[in-house]
């Protein structure tokens, strides 16, 4: 079996949007099938915890210097595009 | 659903037919109230602002009035709460997935948030109440404080 991937999720104080979407992945990827290890930070913490993490969701902009893929959150908080979202979260996880 | 939004409104911090210029005016006049209910320290209003220049909080919804949530670091807060303000005229919220776009925002809900871990419950209500078009419309139709919390006090199902 794979290690269990690491998903960082960001936003602009760490403690709002990202708990919520956070929360809303985790349920959504476990009705998948799937479990992840999830943290969450900053925005401006990112560049720092990029490195150990598979993939990163997040509801503000992020440095074009992280070369991990980032997925928009945005999405989770409007509900606009959450399935098409959830599947690209899916595909990172189950790669 | 076991909670409701209203769970985590104050009714003494909810504005209707808000008159506001810009959305510095809207955030100090709910931080005002979030400060008197002492849900927030005297900091909060300015350490809002300062956030909201660099990182915003509109939510594009595709309406004529979106929704924005200010908010701020948890140190600028006492307890966990919810201010609330229904605009007359929207006013232009910066676009938190992209900065340099203005979202018009009619619903603006001010967040007193200080433990993530405690207050899930507060934001996934938040989220429902925004991806609801229903909620939303219910919300602009408000005559009174008490016609919001029959609104987002109702029992999971919102009553329009």
């Amino acid at each position: 079996m794979a290690k269990q991937k690491t998903i960082l999720f960001a936003c602009g104080t760490g403690v709002a949007t990202s708990t919520a979407v956070n929360a809303t992945v985790t349920e959504a990827m476990k009705a998948r099938g799937l479990t992840f290890n999830a943290l969450q930070c900053k925005a401006t913490e990112v560049p720092s915890m990029a490195d150990n993490v598979d993939l990163i969701v997040a509801t503000t902009p992020i440095s074009a210097s992280v070369k991990v893929p980032v997925i928009k959150g945005l999405a989770f908080l409007t509900g606009i595009g959450k399935d098409k979202a959830l599947d690209e979260i899916e595909a990172a996880l189950r790669k | 659903m076991a909670t409701t939004l209203m769970e985590f409104i104050d009714p003494a911090a909810i504005v209707l037919g808000a008159e506001a210029g810009d959305s510095e005016a809207v955030i100090r006049l709910l931080g005002g109230k979030l400060e008197a209910l002492g849900y927030v320290k005297p900091s909060f209003v300015e350490a809002v602002l300062r956030r909201e220049a660099s990182l915003p909080t509109g939510l594009p919804l595709g309406y004529a009035r979106n929704v924005a949530i200010p908010h701020t670091d948890p140190e600028h807060v006492i307890k966990p709460g919810i201010a609330l303000a229904v605009l007359s005229q929207p006013v232009g919220f910066a676009n938190m997935e992209d900065p340099d776009e203005t979202v018009p925002v009619g619903y603006v809900f001010l967040l007193a948030i200080n433990d993530k871990d405690k207050q899930i419950d507060m934001l996934q209500q938040i989220m429902d109440t925004i991806q609801s078009q229903q909620a939303l419309d219910a919300l602009a139709g408000a005559k009174s404080v008490d016609e919001v919390v029959s609104v987002l006090g109702g029992k999971g199902d919102v009553a329009a």
